[in-house]
C-alpha cells in the first residue's frame, strides 16, 4: 500500500478536483464512473456511485438546503474597496473581483440571509467557493457579523456552511482580522443563548477553520470534506513525511473530536431541522 | 538607562548594510593600530563613528517592507526571554494546559512590569539551535494556546491584566497539531479574548505570523515595534502562491503591507513602538525599555476605563476592521438574461430556484433594492 501511493503522491491539492467540467457527462473524479450530468445535478451533486460530494457553489448550496423561494439575502449591497490596492504581476485586486462578480455562484465568498430550512426559520450563512477560493475577506466578515446581529435581534438558529481556503491574502491584515471580527460576534451570539449550526464542506481550511467555522455549537461536516488548519500542501514540505491517508478527512476529525457528526448531503436539511427542534426554544 | 552595544560578527549583518560592516571593520582596524603601536586614532574613530550613525539612519529611515522582515528575524533580535530579564521583575512560569502537554513555543506566567502585576504570555523562538528545537522554532502547537488560554481564565479570575508578545512565523503545521486541533484552539483563544473581563495589551515583538500570531493577538491594544511586521500570510507563502515564485518575497512582502507604519496608516494596529537605531539588536536594553514604558503607561490608561465599557470598546474596534466597503458594480442586464437562461431546475420538490432569484435582486437598481429593505437601510 505504502509502496503505491508514495510513488504517485505530490502533496494533496487544494485545486477543485470535484468541480463539474462541462459537456454532458463527465468522469467521477473518485471512481471513474462515467456519468451523466443531469443524473448528478438531481443527485444533489454527489456521485450516484460512489457517493463522493462534489464542491457546489453558493447559490446551488442555498437552493439545496433552504426551502424553495425562502431564502432573502441580505447586505449585498458592499463590496471590498481592496485596502491594501494590491496588485500581483501587474494583476490588480479589483480587477479579480470584477471578474469574480461575473460567475453565477454569488457576488462574493459567502451569501447571508433569513431562510426556511424545513420550515424553520434560519439566519442562513453560506460560503461561496467559486469566488475567489471562498476566501474570506472584509466583504465575508461584514456579511457574517450582519447575519450574527441578525440572528440575536430575532432570535434566529445560525446555520453557516463554510467552503475556503482561509484568509484573502489580498487584504492582508484586514482580513486577518475578519478571523477575529468574526468569533467577537459569535461570542456576542452565544452569550444571547443563540444555536450555532456549523456546517464544514470540502475544503474548509485556514482562517476560516481557525475562526468561526470552529466555533459551532454543534459542528456537522460533510463525508470525505477537507478540513483543517494548514493545508496539506503546506504540512507535507514542512514535515516532509508522507501524509497519513484520510488525513484531515472529515472522519479523520469525527476520530479526533473535533466535530459532532458526518451528515450526508440528502440528509443534511432533514438533520438540521432536527437539531434545531432539540435546541430551539 | 545604559544602552549596551551589540558587537556584530560578520554573517550578522543584514545584506543591506554593507557600509555599515565596512565602517565597523575600518573602526576595528584603526583600534587595533592604536593598542599596536599607541598611535592617537581617536579623532579619526569618533569620525567614523558618527559618519557610521548617520548612514545607519539613513539606511533605517527608508526601510523597504522585506527589509524591515529581515531585521525582525535578525539572530540577535531580542526574544521573549530577554524581555522577562529585563522588563519583569519576579517572574513565576506557569506550566501546561491541564489537558495535553506543555508547549515551550508559548511562555506563560505572573510577574510585574513596573509596579503592575499581570500576566505574561510570550512566543518563544529560541536562541540556539538545542532551545530552537525544544521551542519549535516558535510555531505554537494547540496546547500552546490552549495554555494560554487556561492562564488568562485564571488572570480573569483574579482581576489581573494581560499583556501578550507575539514573535512566531506561524502556529505549526504538523501531523500533530491538526489531529489535536490546531484550527479548533486558535478559532476558542479569539472568542475568549474578545471578550475576557480584563485589560489585554498585545505587542508584535518580531515576527506576527498569521493566524499564530492572532492566537493570542487579540486585545484592547495592539501595538508593534517599529520594525516587526504582521502578516496574514508569511511574504514566502504569499509568493509561492500569487507569484508562484518563492523568491518574490520582497514584492510579495511590499504588496501585503506588513510593516508597523504602513498598519498603523491602515489604523490596523494602535501604535508603534520605536526600537533603537538601527533595530532592537542593536541595543537590547534601549528597545526592551520602551516596550516597557508603553506597558505601563498603557495599563495606567486601561485601568481607568470600567471593564464593561473596555469590552464594549474592544468589541467595537474588532467590528470596525475592514468596513470601508465600496458599492458593488452590478452586472450588466444583458449578461444575466434570467428568464432565457434559466436552467431546468431538479426536480426534487421543494428546491428553490436561488439562482434565478440572486440574479433579480442583481437587476435591481441600488436606490430601490435599499427602499425595499428599510430595515437593513436604517442600521447601515
Ligand atoms: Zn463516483
Amino acid at each position: 500500500m505504502a509502496d503505491k501511493s508514495k510513488s504517485k503522491w505530490d502533496g494533496y491539492s487544494l485545486k477543485p478536483r470535484r468541480r463539474m467540467p462541462d459537456g454532458l457527462w463527465m468522469g467521477c473524479p473518485s471512481c471513474q464512473h462515467m456519468l451523466h450530468k443531469k443524473t448528478v445535478e438531481k443527485n444533489l451533486y454527489v456521485c450516484p456511485e460512489c457517493e463522493g460530494h462534489f464542491r457546489i457553489n453558493g447559490a446551488t448550496r442555498i437552493a439545496q438546503l433552504a426551502d424553495e423561494g425562502s431564502f432573502e439575502p441580505m447586505c449585498q449591497d458592499i463590496a471590498s474597496n481592496d485596502p491594501l490596492k494590491f496588485e500581483c504581476s501587474g494583476k490588480k485586486y479589483k480587477n479579480r473581483l470584477k471578474e469574480g462578480r461575473k460567475k453565477d455562484g454569488g457576488d462574493e465568498a459567502i451569501l447571508v440571509g433569513k431562510a426556511f430550512i424545513r420550515g424553520r426559520g434560519v439566519m442562513l450563512s453560506v460560503m461561496n467557493f467559486d469566488f475567489l477560493g471562498g476566501s474570506m475577506g472584509m466583504v465575508v466578515g461584514e456579511r457574517f457579523c450582519v447575519a450574527v446581529d441578525k440572528a440575536i435581534e430575532e432570535s434566529l438558529p445560525l446555520v453557516v456552511v463554510s467552503s475556503s481556503g482561509g484568509a484573502r491574502m489580498h487584504e492582508g491584515v484586514v482580513s486577518l482580522g475578519q478571523m477575529a471580527k468574526t468569533s467577537a460576534a459569535l461570542a456576542k451570539y452565544d452569550e444571547a443563548g443563540g444555536l450555532f449550526i456549523s456546517v464544514l464542506t470540502d475544503p474548509t481550511t485556514g482562517g476560516v477553520t481557525a475562526s468561526f467555522a470552529m466555533l459551532g455549537d454543534i459542528i456537522i461536516a460533510e463525508p470525505e470534506a477537507l478540513i483543517g488548519f494548514a493545508g496539506p500542501r503546506t504540512i507535507y514540505q514542512t514535515i516532509k513525511v508522507e501524509l497519513p491517508e484520510g488525513f484531515q478527512r472529515s472522519e479523520f476529525l469525527l476520530e479526533h473530536g473535533f466535530i459532532d457528526m458526518i451528515v450526508h448531503r440528502k440528509d443534511l436539511r432533514s438533520e438540521i431541522g432536527r437539531l434545531i427542534d432539540y435546541c430551539g426554544k | 538607562m545604559v544602552g549596551s552595544e551589540i558587537k556584530l560578527n560578520g554573517d550578522q549583518y543584514l545584506p543591506f548594510e554593507d557600509k555599515i560592516a565596512e565602517f565597523d571593520r575600518r573602526i576595528a582596524e584603526l583600534q587595533a593600530k592604536a593598542s599596536n603601536d599607541g598611535s592617537d586614532c581617536s579623532t579619526e574613530i569618533r569620525r567614523l563613528q558618527r559618519v557610521q550613525t548617520s548612514e545607519l539612519k539613513k539606511i533605517y529611515s527608508s526601510l523597504s517592507a522585506w527589509q524591515t522582515v529581515q531585521v525582525s528575524r535578525h539572530p540577535q533580535r531580542p526574544l521573549l526571554g530577554d524581555y522577562l530579564n529585563l522588563m519583569v521583575k519576579d517572574f513565576r512560569q506557569l506550566h501546561g494546559d491541564r489537558t495535553f502537554g506543555d508547549d515551550p513555543s508559548i511562555v506563560t506566567g505572573f510577574g510585574q512590569i513596573g509596579r503592575e502585576r499581570v500576566l505574561i504570555i510570550g512566543q518563544n523562538k529560541g536562541r540556539d539551535t538545542k532551545e530552537k528545537i525544544a521551542c519549535n522554532f516558535g510555531c505554537p502547537n494547540p496546547e500552546g494556546y490552549r495554555k494560554a488560554l487556561a492562564k488568562m481564565k485564571l488572570a480573569e479570575k483574579y482581576n489581573l491584566p494581560v499583556v501578550t508578545l507575539i514573535d512566531t512565523p506561524g502556529a505549526y503545521p504538523g501531523i500533530g497539531a491538526e489531529e489535536r486541533g490546531q484550527a479548533q484552539a486558535i478559532a476558542v483563544n479569539l472568542m475568549e479574548m474578545s471578550r475576557l473581563k480584563v485589560p489585554i495589551i498585545c505587542i508584535v515583538i518580531g515576527e506576527g505570523g498569521s493566524g499564530g500570531a492572532l492566537g493570542i493577538g487579540v486585545g484592547d491594544r495592539l501595538a508593534m515595534l517599529e520594525y516587526a511586521y504582521y502578516s496574514v500570510i508569511s511574504p514566502e507563502g504569499c509568493a509561492a502562491i500569487l507569484w508562484h515564485d518563492g523568491a518574490q518575497a520582497n514584492v510579495a512582502a511590499e504588496a501585503l503591507k506588513l510593516t508597523s507604519k504602513e498598519l498603523l496608516k491602515l489604523s490596523l494596529i494602535d501604535d508603534v513602538i520605536p526600537e533603537s537605531l538601527g533595530g532592537a539588536h542593536r541595543n537590547i536594553h534601549d528597545t526592551i525599555y520602551n516596550v516597557e514604558r508603553y506597558i505601563v503607561k498603557t495599563l495606567r490608561d486601561l485601568k481607568r476605563t470600567k471593564i464593561e465599557n473596555l469590552l464594549e470598546n474592544r468589541y467595537r474596534k474588532l467590528r470596525a476592521i475592514g468596513t470601508t466597503f465600496e458599492k458593488p458594480t452590478r452586472r450588466k442586464t444583458e449578461a444575466v438574461k434570467p428568464t432565457k437562461k434559466q436552467p431546468e431546475r431538479p426536480t426534487i420538490p421543494d428546491r428553490l430556484s436561488i439562482e434565478a432569484q440572486l440574479r433579480q435582486t442583481a437587476q435591481i437598481p441600488v436606490e430601490e433594492a435599499e427602499a425595499k429593505e428599510p430595515q437593513t437601510a436604517a442600521k447601515e
